[in-house]
């Protein structure tokens, strides 16, 4: 076969590169990047993001040398590297030259001065060739990194991460820290600038993170073996020591952290449960729903309609008590919606549930039914829950008396008011239900719906009955559904049918995907990253959607059974390599 | 096999179920039109206005369709993002009439001044969705079906935002044409410019795609490549190239309706695509899925019935506002029709066997 030449490749790698560039430029992504430092005085995120491309044209355009070659040869690969780096960088330039001969903010509104100054370093023209020659650097940067053995690699990519991770988080440490008390203030101060880590800061998360890397590269396997050889008593008190601990910070955090991040927590403990309803229909049995937003609908609709003091409230119930019914009423509809469609296979099913989530909302914010549901201006003064659980369950329109505080229109200071409270309750929601749902999976129902999962003819041929489980997976999926729908409305407080948006079925598909389809584990790892980053970082928080949409495509070419895969859709993605140790 | 009792306890009670939901629509379809027609709040010539915007609409509709149908046609999946392939075929045509229009060029030459933003968003259309279908679909060729729905989905919201990051996240009123305001008198009923020349639009564009599917090598290729991948393969047909052809006129296709829709609607913003999107979809399974002329006979169908319906089934029952239940009427006629007819009106049987 007749081999590409290396220099060739490399140019067309470094345009790609550069298009990349150029894409991140025009969304905006390098300018609101900038405004964050990853080490204060010397480079911004958005500076970081840009270099990011450099860097991986170089490295990419150099491992193409090495195959194409056949072999690592130093002086092809940095000389490949440096071309893409450069031609990385000369597509940028060409932007900034284009955007000073003519107005591009007329079509992309991220084209804007500040951006040139920023791709320019305030230079004007002036400023090109030093873009030029950072590509170039970057791109041999990239190359060179191809070429050092992986004892090396490794501990410099830890720290990368590392630094990226502190840099994106240091406002939260920071506040956190503050808040702590004096000793803890001055740390963090020379730790953690307003917007990113002090040179101190780097250098420590970079030397440390290098640090443990290497101790961890060299050692590690030596005190896996201890751990192994370990009586195993000791295992048991050593894990029931690590669970008290997580336990520990668990409960203790919205106490540290303040309202926001533990705001913060209950959303994604309410993804958990959904993505924990969704993993029964799309991850055990394979059927995918894209209108599971309408089950959130209606455990919060139902909740809304039962405990509200505004003028839709139906009742004035208990909390407590609302909970089982919306969660009852959530299964109802899960069955009534999951009757019709109990024919329909594969992408068939995702447009015709995706009919049903929109009609859903379309109903509950109609002026049609806008007497019952409240329309657009939705069901407002929920009530909180409080913990009298031992009072009357149900007193009709009358001022209920909530641990010792009569609760009607204003009152909300009691236990389970703020975010601080109802963070409880969603952690141990989400327990529970990933008991529930580890459980299920483990049980011949589980079972049944994998193997319908894998082929629907050969489980009915093995005695499966099709109707019935699946049946109990729409129902069971929308169950925790509507028990994430009912916190979710006392966490507002009220709810509008603009808020059930297909947007958070996407959501909650995605951050399954991400996870791994059918892993548990899996549904809170991918909770906390895509729901989690998003509501924190406010940067990322612009982005979200985009990077949604490419974390699909990517995981669906990269990785399909997702980061933490249970080991089954390992198994079955990964034929060859199944003999590989796993979680 | 024996079922045993509950099982047939079960079967029983879907089959009540399935029985009941078809009765109630049809119960609310009859009793609305003749409480509504008793009623008389509307003129014949205000259900003639209803029906042409309809058709006008729903002419915009059956050429999305085409794209999906040809796309599930030949390769079994839905392309989510062929919505969203539309709404960059807007973006493309809103930007040339805009600089069209400045320059008084559309006012001295409208004909041209709407054919050359058709071109231009045919033009972008096509180069976006031959990227998509490169990057984030060829290589899932041949994975397990949610695979490659679950990436497209994933270039559907990738699209959408991108062109968010691009052009913010406002709406862009697109220029309206001068020649085109007013209405026609024909028959005697006065009927909008605008509406007249989308559907005419649409009409000769789906003729043409016709005649290239029917009569064409290339065509031809295409109709081989979706009886049968492999043995077209074998007569000697470039598969790969047959399906980027089809995803580049679908997309083409997409692109002109596009700037038809923005004609109509005079607004151009990035979450455009998602709403006709799903209805084009409709259309096309209304029409039989994988057949061309369905799709158009199913846009037709969809965009009177969810023009009309709003007015005729629904006021009729004492609904206040019906109109914002337009698109609940189309995504009633997806669920409708993907539970009792999934081979559509013209089509074969695909959903329940093939897919």
């Amino acid at each position: 076969m007749k081999k590409e030449n290396f220099l060739l490749s490399a140019t067309k790698t470094g345009l790609v590169g550069g298009a990349i560039a150029i894409f991140l430029c025009l969304i905006g992504m390098v300018e609101i990047f900038n405004k964050r430092d990853v080490i204060q005085g010397i480079v911004t995120l958005g500076q970081f993001v840009w270099l990011a491309t450099a860097v991986g044209a170089g490295y990419t355009a150099s491992q193409q040398t090495s195959h194409l070659l056949n072999g690592k040869k130093p002086a092809q690969n940095l000389t490949a590297g440096a071309l893409a780096g450069f031609f990385s960088a000369a597509l940028t330039a060409f932007l900034v030259w284009l955007g000073s001969q003519t107005d591009l903010r007329a079509i992309f509104i991220n084209a804007s001065p500040a951006l040139y100054e920023l791709l320019t370093f305030g230079k004007g023209l002036a400023g090109l060739p030093q873009l030029l020659i950072i590509g170039i650097i970057s791109g041999i940067v990239g190359a060179t990194f191809t070429l050092l053995p992986k004892a090396v690699q490794r501990p410099l990519l830890h720290a990368l991460m590392m630094l990226i991770f502190m840099a994106l988080f240091s406002g939260i440490f920071r506040v956190v820290m503050i808040n702590q008390g004096n000793k803890w203030e001055t740390l963090a101060k020379s730790i953690f600038s307003q917007t990113g880590l002090t040179q101190l800061g780097g250098w420590i998360f970079i030397l440390g993170t290098i640090a443990i890397s290497v101790f961890w590269s060299n050692r590690g396997e030596a005190v896996k073996a201890s751990m192994a050889r370990m009586p195993s008593k000791g295992k048991l008190s050593l894990r029931i020591l690590v669970f008290l601990i997580i336990a520990v910070i668990a409960l203790g955090l919205p106490q540290v952290s303040g309202p926001f991040i533990a705001q913060v927590i209950v959303i994604i403990s309410l993804y958990i449960l959904m993505g924990l309803g969704l993993n029964i229909t799309l991850g055990f049995a394979g059927l995918l729903d894209l209108g599971f937003v309408a089950f959130f609908a209606v455990g919060a609709y139902t909740v809304g309609l039962l405990t509200s003091y505004g003028p839709f409230g139906l009742q004035h119930i208990s909390f407590w008590v609302a909970v089982p019914i919306a969660v009852l009423v959530s299964m109802a509809f899960g069955a009534f919606l999951g009757l019709p469609v109990l024919g329909v296979r594969g992408d068939y099913l995702a447009i015709a549930t995706l009919g049903f989530g929109e009609i859903i909302r379309l109903l509950a914010g109609s002026d049609f039914l806008a007497g019952y549901f409240g329309g657009p201006q939705g069901v407002i003064g929920i009530q909180k829950p409080c913990l009298g659980v031992l009072e009357p369950f149900i007193k009709l329109d009358t001022p209920r008396i909530c641990d010792g505080i009569e609760i009607g229109q204003g009152a909300a200071d009691h236990f389970l008011a703020g975010p601080g409270g109802i963070y409880y309750l969603a952690i141990i929601s989400a327990l529970l239900i990933a008991f529930v749902a580890w459980r299920l999976r483990e049980s011949r129902l589980g079972r049944a719906w994998m193997a319908i999962r894998e082929d629907e003819d050969v489980a009915e041929a093995l005695g499966v009955n099709l109707i019935q489980t699946k049946l109990l997976a729409y129902i069971l999926g929308a169950a925790f559904a509507g028990l994430g729908g009912a916190i979710f409305s006392v966490l507002i407080g009220s709810i509008f049918a603009s808020s059930m948006q297909l947007l958070v079925s996407i959501n909650v598909v995605a951050l399954l995907v991400v996870g791994g389809m059918g892993s548990i584990p899996g549904v809170i790892v991918g909770a906390i990253a895509l729901i989690g980053l998003p509501e924190l970082l406010r940067e990322v928080s612009e982005f979200r959607y985009l990077i949604y949409g490419t974390v699909l495509i990517v995981m669906m070419l990269a990785k399909p059974e997702g980061l933490w895969p249970s080991q089954a859709t390992k198994r079955e993605l990964h034929h060859e390599t199944s003999a590989q140790g796993g979680d | 096999m024996r079922a045993t009792f509950s099982e047939r306890l079960v079967d029983l009670a879907v089959n009540i179920f399935l029985w009941g939901f078809r009765i109630l629509i049809v119960a609310i379809i009859i009793i609305g039109t003749f409480f509504t027609i008793r009623e008389g709040k509307y003129t014949s010539e205000q259900w003639i206005d209803f029906i042409v915007f309809g058709i006008s609409q729903g002419s915009i509709y059956a050429m999305i369709a085409l794209g999906y149908t040809m796309v599930y046609g030949i390769l079994r999946m839905i392309n989510f993002a062929h919505g969203d392939i539309f709404m960059t075929g807007a973006f493309g045509a809103y930007f040339t009439a805009t600089w069209l229009t400045k320059a008084g060029f559309v006012d001295a030459n409208p004909f041209l001044g709407l054919l050359i933003p058709i071109l231009v968003a045919m033009a972008v259309s096509t180069l976006i969705a031959v990227l998509v279908e490169r990057i984030a679909y060829r290589p899932l060729r041949g994975a397990p079906q949610l695979v490659p729905l679950i990436s497209a989905i994933g270039a559907s919201f990738f699209l959408e935002y991108a062109f968010r990051g691009f052009f913010g996240p406002g709406k862009y009123a697109y220029p309206p044409i001068k020649a085109l305001e007013g209405t026609w008198e024909i028959f005697g009923i006065g009927i909008l410019k605008v509406q007249v020349v989308v559907a005419i639009s649409a009409f000769i564009m789906m003729a043409l795609l016709y005649f290239v599917v029917m009569y064409t090598k290339i065509g031809k290729a295409m109709r081989a490549v979706s009886e049968n991948k492999d043995t077209a393969a074998l007569m000697g047909i470039d598969v790969n190239r047959i399906i980027v052809t089809t995803f580049a006129i679908g997309a083409a296709l997409a692109g002109a309706a596009g700037v038809l829709f923005a004609l109509v609607y005079r607004q151009v913003d990035f979450f455009m695509g998602f709403t006709p999107g799903v209805k084009a979809f409709t259309a096309a399974v209304l029409g039989g899925i994988g057949n061309i002329p369905g799709a158009m006979v199913g846009g037709l169908v969809l965009g009177v019935f969810e023009s009309v319906g709003p007015s005729l089934f629904l006021e009729g029952l004492g609904i206040t506002r019906a109109y914002q239940l337009k698109d609940a009427i189309a995504y009633t006629m997806l669920v409708m029709i993907l539970l009792f007819r999934p081979q559509g009106i013209l089509g074969e049987r695909l959903s329940k066997q093939k897919a």
